[in-house]
């Protein structure tokens, strides 16, 4: 009787065991804003993960991928805890995501000391690229000085004497005003920092800046404080009279709420939706299709980090469990990035092109942004030097 | 010098709307002891249905007339509905009572409105700016804020210090046994006094409306604001309210504004623009502090109790 009872439990045994290696499926952490007035940022980032799983028939070198998306609040205390929480009792394979960089900073030490993989999906503390670099964290967006530095140079093109400097007081907001800074070759007649988020009255510093006379203003507003910025802007008589250069104040997300006042504002950016690249062309087509919206470059950002994540899951065969081949394959960039190829650095943070866009009314009335010149090529950021990974 | 009158423009206008707010809040508290945190959520309610009225009809005049009577009516069914539960109860379960409205009232958003949040496109002449000095462009619609809220607050004036509702008010503040008992409807008093402070705050949020973004929690970071001036001005004065609440008003704006150039004769340039923020956003605290300590029950304490 017992020995039957042994027999068949290791017949038992044996029915399991291959079901439950079947069962093995990629798990994925996702942090992002998913309530409060940033929402619609976090929506725009999982309809592009989403979208991404659906282009892979949703599994990742033949096995099914699950992703955990967890809600920040765009508060750091909120973003650590749950980030911890996916780590500790969901044992998530990767983690993506991350809008803020004041909610990264928060939340990078448990990523790190898990040795969890990191792909970042927007938020580009200058720290995390230099000093704090991991060879767990990959960067599917950018360091955050690159893109206002961007905007420098091509203020430096159009000859812009005198600016003045606006943004938000938080870790990405003097990260923008420093990158803007470090290639502007004009005068800086001012420069002001508000209250982060909850400030959205702007009347002391608009007011301020039309009192230092500056050739042109350079504002960072992302989300809809960027939409409140250009309402104020205008009622303050500055529409017009002062040029206004911008770096992420000016999205998909933000153009139909700020309407014709975006038409003519300068921004610039690593990714716009009208980049001739066939993977792109795809992606803005079926994102437009599935979700009626058009996608943001917190969208393209997010869809290039599930495609980062599928390339090394797919060079171990499914083997989550071989870091060191993952990280090699991911170094190499090896996906059809839908801003086009890019080379990683030794902080492995994107070497890339940033573009100038502008808004313009399409046939149909509709407001969208389209490329207009190429501003840097292969630029990498400063941060990459303070990296010590060769 | 011209940069400073309009600061204090500026801070004359934000403190009128914290005026709006925070009489709304000082006489619920004042007359009916009741601590209403939800008080910021008609401010946003106040400013949604301001752009759904827009939306649908296209003038924004009309639109801010139907958004503060929709607002009345809807502080008036929250009095009856939720509000009379609490009276008489501990402070405690007033200030759980009225934090579970506010979630109610974000989620009730969310369902009706979306979580994007919407805009109020404003009238071409509101939307242009006004020289009132060779030199000071300042944006018609500010104007306009001002002088609306100036002439409520001579109308809450007039309705509390020369009317015979506006007696009832005062002496419900004063004991609201007494009234009572001298056959005055309480009832009736209190549920038209709430509607009164959230209308109110609904004006305050409509007219912030086209200036900010209307979005789901707007009007709690304001009512913390709010809650410093009913603090400073002495609870249940409407006359300390207006005082604090331009006192508050411009030391947060011409603070803020000011601060960082002072700082930076004494601090090096990089440094002084980290710290002015900081100290900036924290003058008004100070002031209430310091208000706290000299003048415990506020610059015009009302004498009951």
């Amino acid at each position: 009787m017992r020995k039957t009872l042994l027999v068949a439990s290791a017949c038992l045994m044996l029915a399991v065991g291959p079901v439950m290696a079947q069962q093995k499926t990629i798990k994925i952490g996702f942090v992002s804003t998913f309530s409060g007035p940033t929402a619609v940022i976090g929506n725009d980032m999982r309809n592009a993960f989403e979208l991404a799983l659906d282009h892979m028939g949703r599994k990742m070198a033949g096995l099914p991928v699950e992703v955990i998306y967890e809600d920040d609040q765009q508060k750091p205390e909120v973003g650590k805890q749950k980030t911890e929480k996916l780590i500790a009792s969901d044992k998530v394979d990767f983690i993506s995501g991350y809008i803020w960089s004041n909610v990264l900073l928060a939340s990078l030490k448990p990523i790190v000391d898990s040795k969890t993989m990191f792909v970042i999906a927007n938020a580009g503390a200058s720290q995390v690229a230099g000093q704090l670099c991991s060879p767990y964290v990959f960067s599917a967006s950018w360091e955050n000085d690159q893109t206002p530095a961007a905007v420098g140079l091509y203020m430096n093109q159009k000859g812009v004497k005198t600016a003045f400097l606006l943004g938000p007081n938080y870790a990405a907001g003097k990260d923008m005003l420093n990158g803007m800074r470090s290639t502007f070759a004009g005068q800086i007649v001012g420069e002001e920092l508000t209250k982060w988020p909850d400030q959205l009255d702007f009347s002391a510093e608009l007011s301020k800046a039309r009192a230092a006379n500056p050739d042109a203003i350079y504002v960072f507003y992302p989300g809809a404080a960027g939409v409140q910025f250009l309402n104020q802007f205008s009622q303050a008589g500055l529409k017009g009279k002062v040029q206004l250069y911008t770096a992420f104040t000016i999205d998909e997300l933000s153009l139909p709420r700020q309407g014709d006042l975006a038409l003519g504002v300068a921004g610039a950016q690593e990714w716009v939706n009208d980049l001739p690249f066939p993977a792109n062309k795809k992606f803005v087509e079926d994102f437009h299709a599935k979700y009626k919206t058009w996608p943001s470059f917190y969208a393209a950002q997010s869809y290039d980090a599930a495609n980062l994540i599928a390339s090394a899951v797919a060079a171990v065969k499914g083997d989550v469990s071989k870091k060191d081949e993952m990280r090699a394959e991911m170094k190499k960039a090896n996906f059809a990035s839908i801003r086009g190829p890019f080379k990683y650095g030794n902080n492995q943070y994107p070497i890339q092109n940033f573009y100038l866009q502008e808004a313009y009314k399409d046939a149909n009335g509709e407001l969208r942004l389209k490329t207009v010149a190429t501003i840097v090529k292969d630029n990498q950021d400063k941060a990459a030097a303070k990296c010590p990974m060769k | 010098m011209l940069l400073f009158l309009e600061q204090c423009l500026n801070g004359l206008q934000l403190g009128l709307l914290l005026f709006l707010l925070a009489a709304g809040l000082t006489l619920i508290f004042g007359i009916m002891d009741l601590v209403n945190l939800a008080h910021g959520s008609f401010y946003m309610i106040g400013a949604y249905f301001a752009a759904t009225f827009t939306a649908l009809t296209g003038n924004f005049i009309f639109s801010a007339i139907a958004a503060f009577a929709a607002t009345l009516l809807v502080g008036m069914v929250v009095e009856v509905i939720a509000m009379r539960r609490l009276y008489g109860r501990d402070h405690l379960d007033h200030v759980l009572g009225t934090f579970g409205l506010i979630l109610f009232f974000n989620e009730l958003v969310r369902l009706v409105w979306g979580p994007a949040g919407m805009n109020v496109p404003l009238p071409e002449w509101l939307n242009g700016h006004f020289p009132i000095l060779p030199g000071i462009e300042y944006p018609t619609y500010r104007l306009a804020i001002i002088l609306v809220t100036l002439a409520v607050a001579l109308f809450l004036y007039i309705l509390v210090m020369r009317t015979r509702i506006g007696m009832l008010i005062r002496a419900g503040a004063t004991n609201r046994e007494m009234v009572g008992a001298l056959g005055v409807n309480i009832n009736l008093l209190y549920t038209l006094v709430f509607g009164l402070g959230a209308a109110l705050a609904g004006l305050a949020g409509l007219m912030q409306a086209p200036i900010l973004t209307v979005q789901i929690g707007m009007g709690e970071n304001i009512l913390i604001l709010a809650f410093v001036v009913i603090i400073i001005g002495g609870i249940g004065s409407i006359r300390g309210a207006f005082i604090a609440a331009l006192l508050v008003g411009l030391i947060d704006t011409v603070g803020r504004s000011f601060l960082p150039d002072i700082l930076r004769l004494l601090l090096s340039g990089r440094s002084a623009s980290a710290i002015a923020p900081a100290i900036s956003s924290m003058l008004i605290y100070l002031l209430m502090a310091v208000v706290l300590v000299l003048r415990p029950e506020g610059l015009f304490p009302v004498s009951n109790k």
